[in-house]
């Protein structure tokens, strides 16, 4: 990278532009071809800076689940899961389209871009049958 | 190649004196004033004067900078001080530098102290900066990170939320024993009471997680020849190890794995002692899960058989493994960053079967004979993890 980074947006910035455009999109290492997330500068572990932006296919795997009680004058109870990407990586997520108790590990789910207190955000929706 | 001496630091320090201040409740009194408290009484209790100290060692969830902060109420210059902040097990590393630090002779006597007020004051107190890529789902941290982990858990071993509420079972009878426990006069807990507690984040209801309460602690570290000198039994540092690998709890790679497989390999290697070796169990307990997690990475049973080695009280004062002895964070303690306490009952333990008037309990609350301790530390979200290992002088 040059050193000045005036005019450039950093990993986490170019994120959130693309959900702003409606696109979710990770990194991928070309010489590794692997994925990851979160965005950073470079590979974590091995540091490769061989990065690109590549959009997810938005199908994923819950790796674990929880439903956090709130109560309903504050919004009520919500999912919070942690879910597998087909691409490999792992990310927090909401899960809905189903109760927040009823979420379930190993179902499959697909992102979609929402929004959370006025922000950009992904969740995820149980995929039926 | 360099080789690693891992057995360098083994006996070469040790903890003489020790106090806590302020548990439970200390309505009137800051975190400074609580932890400065500890220090005053912890350096008594070792018979070493304020102005000897030369090594300064805190973390709290009250101040950016506390070893600075504290070594100026204090009225110390430390010729070294360590913040780290790797939450509740920041004490245990500092267990660790502060080992290295005497060790190289750079300070003779070292204090180890936290303090909080987080009860009197409002509640659960953080400092930490909100986490990016999953602040937005606004999680209730730290709990439903463990309770991501507890789900898991059940998920792949077949565990159930009564094999969870065991471990709150057993920690409520050691609390039951020790006057200092917050909960000592609250009753036995039954695994229906805790099922059918207040579910805050599923599957972790209110009685599985820990207490909110008040308190400081403290220790004081010197060489170990030195610590023959002081007036109290000096339990000595055999092994002392740390690892962490996330930060957030949507990147721990898996949620049923923790570095405790790492810190307690290297920190019983250390020792040249084993598991089965520890005559008390000390387990950083903030939530049900984690007793769990930490016998079986810390090599008291294989992955995912801590369910089965919980049942029938089997971790309480009537069974075989004696595991959080003062009743935990679950029933004892748990002002914000438990590490200090962990560490406090694993020296007490020992130094109450050397001879040492460490306060009374019950029939049964003091380990017979006890010589081995270990005190594991857990931070953040199942993320940092240090192991110490505690000995009286015939173990080294």
């Amino acid at each position: 990278m040059p050193e000045n980074l005036e005019g450039t947006i950093g990993p986490e910035q170019q994120f959130k532009n693309f959900l702003l455009e409606g696109k979710f999109m990770i990194q991928r290492s070309k010489s590794l071809n692997q994925f990851f997330f979160h965005p950073r500068v470079a590979f974590p572990g091995s540091g490769e800076r061989d990065l690109e932006w590549v959009q997810v296919s938005g199908y994923g795997t819950v790796y674990s689940t929880s439903c956090n009680r709130r109560l309903p004058e504050k919004g009520g109870d919500f999912n919070l899961s942690l879910i597998t990407l087909d691409e490999g990586p792992r990310m927090m997520a909401r899960v809905e389209g189903t109760n927040p108790d009823e979420v379930e590990i190993g179902q499959k789910v697909k992102a979609r871009i929402s929004k959370l207190n006025g922000e950009p955000a992904i969740i995820f929706d149980v995929i039926k049958g | 190649m360099l080789e690693n001496d891992i057995n360098k630091l083994k006996g070469k320090t040790a903890v003489v004196g020790l106090a806590e201040s302020g548990c439970g409740l200390a309505n009137g009194w800051n975190a400074m004033e609580i932890m400065a408290n500890s220090v005053h009484d912890a350096l008594e209790d070792a018979g070493i004067k304020l102005s000897e100290v030369d090594g300064v060692f805190a973390a709290t969830a009250f101040h950016s900078m506390a070893a600075m902060s504290l070594s100026e109420y204090l009225g110390l210059k430390p010729k070294f001080a360590d913040s780290t902040q790797i939450g509740g097990s920041s004490f245990l590393s500092h267990v660790l530098t502060a080992a290295m630090a005497l060790d190289a002779g750079l300070i003779n006597v070292a204090v180890i102290a936290y303090g909080s007020n987080q009860k009197s004051a409002g509640g659960f107190k953080t400092i930490s900066e909100a986490m990016p890529y999953e602040a937005q789902y606004q999680p209730r941290m730290p709990v439903t990170a463990y309770a991501l982990s507890a789900k898991r858990y059940m998920h792949e071993f077949g565990a159930t939320r009564e094999d969870l509420a065991n471990v709150a079972v057993s920690a409520r009878d050691w609390a039951l024993l020790n006057p200092r426990a917050y909960t000592h006069k609250d009753g036995p807990l039954t695994v229906e009471k805790v099922l059918s507690a207040r579910p805050i984040v599923d599957p972790l209801g209110k009685l599985d997680c820990c207490l909110v309460t008040d308190g400081g602690a403290a220790i004081v570290m010197t060489r170990s020849d030195r610590a023959k000198d002081t007036k109290n039994t000096p339990i000595y540092l055999l092994g002392a190890a740390m690892e962490h690998h996330h930060r957030m709890i949507s990147e721990m790679p898996d949620l049923v794995r923790t570095s405790a497989l790492e810190s307690g390999k290297r920190a019983f290697e250390m020792s040249g002692y084993k598991p089965s070796d520890m005559d008390t169990i000390q387990l950083y307990d903030a939530f049900t899960i984690n007793t769990l997690l930490f016998l079986e990475d810390l090599g008291f049973c294989s992955k995912g058989e801590a369910k089965e080695l919980v049942k029938n009280n089997n971790i309480g004062p009537s069974g075989n493994l004696k595991v959080n002895t003062n009743g935990g964070g679950l029933s004892c303690v748990h002002p914000g960053m438990y590490g200090l306490f962990v560490t406090l009952e694993a020296l007490r333990q020992l130094r109450n079967s050397s001879g040492d008037d460490v306060g009374q309990r019950l029939d049964g609350g003091w380990i017979d004979n006890a010589k081995l301790s270990v005190a594991h530390g857990n931070g953040g979200v199942l993320s940092s993890q240090v192991t110490n290992i505690w000995g009286v002088s015939e173990t080294i």
